[in-house]
């Protein structure tokens, strides 16, 4: 998967560095450094050739160009592409690997079923609460 | 615990890596296909029904990883190899002699709960890996192995020369290997700057031949040991905890 489009995807840049528990409802692609735990729940997260998280993840879809050290829950799939380095464990529902990529940890295949029942998706929002170094030590809170 | 060396072991003086900051392995498109009587062995317990735990410490391998886990099992991925390049593993021994720090090593690498494992892929890892290292992972994998649990390796026999290549392992089928050469070792440096330069070094280098005995005795807090001969200059041992 390409860099997606400003517009579908929340974007963290290159040069920005987040710590703290990062949730939402919108697909996020992420280049820059992220430390803490990623919550996206039903939504697809990209983690591009610059990115590298040090966090726990769980979405639906997860693409990993990048680094990351962490957990992974996806309950749809996961890709990783060549340039990928994972450190940490696998749970999902199918796996995409291309030739190339590291991984230590494991890899588990769990089935799941869509819940028919399940309430409709809520408005995207993205809510970060974390400490930017960006903006120095203030707290962020973005709806 | 006693070293590996022996008399009448072949030994290739050098060493298998060089130092830097990391490692990446490059191999080759091209793969060669051969029948493994050891995997032949080891996939009536891949046919299970019952989910198994296994633990494959070569290359990280996409093959591998599908081939397991279609059949519902799980499978912890850890790159020994690769990992024995970090250059933080360097130190020296009594004599003064470089070697690499076998308990740091496995402080970051193989850390598993006692008994977990049902099968243990180690592929041609023993040949290539730094001396210092052997009886140590070996001594650590029989801990993470359940009673019962297999292990299959593969061994060069006398024929085979120091530039030996290394290969990785693609599982394809019950018996069916894919090799693929590890051509070069793409090796990370910083420089003075800060920046990150990559030199290409040569690929794993062959550390040692083992013969049947040497065999055995790295093996020997196992229950049971089964070789396999093949035509090409390959051993596969199987052995059971």
């Amino acid at each position: 998967m390409d860099m997606p489009k400003t517009g579908e995807f929340a974007h963290i840049g290159k040069s920005v560095v987040i710590k703290g528990e990062l949730s939402g409802s919108e697909d996020l692609y992420i280049d820059g450094t992220v430390e803490g735990t990623i919550q996206l729940r039903g939504n697809n997260l990209v983690i591009g050739p610059n990115g590298h998280v040090h966090a726990d993840v769980s979405t639906k879809v997860v693409v990993i160009q990048g680094k990351l050290e962490g957990n992974i829950r996806a309950t749809e799939r996961v890709e990783l592409r060549k340039s990928a380095v994972i450190v940490g464990d696998i749970v999902t529902q199918r796996i995409a690997m291309e030739d190339g990529a590291y991984l230590k940890g494991k890899v588990e295949i769990q089935r799941e079923t869509a819940n028919p029942s399940s309430p409709p998706a809520p408005k995207p929002e993205l809510q970060v609460e974390a400490r930017s170094a960006a903006a120095g030590s203030t707290p962020v809170t973005k709806q | 615990m006693a070293s590996v060396t022996h008399s009448f072991m072949k030994l290739f003086r050098g060493p298998s890596t060089v130092p830097g900051q990391g490692v990446r392995s490059v191999s080759t498109t091209q793969r060669l296909t051969r029948r493994s009587s050891g995997l032949g062995a080891v996939s009536r317990t891949l046919q299970s029904e019952e989910p198994i735990c296994v633990l494959d410490i070569g290359s990280t391998s996409a093959a591998n990883i599908r081939y397991l886990t279609q059949r519902g099992h799980k499978i912890y991925s850890e790159d020994l190899l690769e990992a024995s390049t970090d250059p933080a593993l360097i130190t020296k021994d009594e004599q003064g002699q470089i070697i690499l720090d076998s308990r740091r090593f496995l402080a970051d690498n193989l850390v598993y709960p006692a008994a977990q494992f049902d099968i243990v892929l180690c592929w041609n890892l023993a040949d290539y890996m730094p001396e210092s290292l052997v009886k140590p992972v070996v001594a650590r994998l029989w801990s993470t192995i359940k009673p019962g649990g297999m292990l299959l390796a593969f061994f060069h026999t006398r024929e085979a020369g120091p530039d030996a290549p290394c290969y990785r392992y693609h599982i394809v089928d019950n018996d069916i290997l894919e090799m693929q050469h590890v051509e070069a070792r793409r090796d990370l440096r910083r420089g003075p700057t800060g920046a990150l330069h990559t030199s290409i070094e040569k690929s794993f280098r062959l550390q040692r031949v083992f013969n049947n005995r040497h065999v055995e005795n790295l093996f020997r807090d196992f229950g049971s040991i089964k070789f396999f001969l093949t035509r090409d200059n390959i051993r596969e041992v199987l052995v059971v905890r």
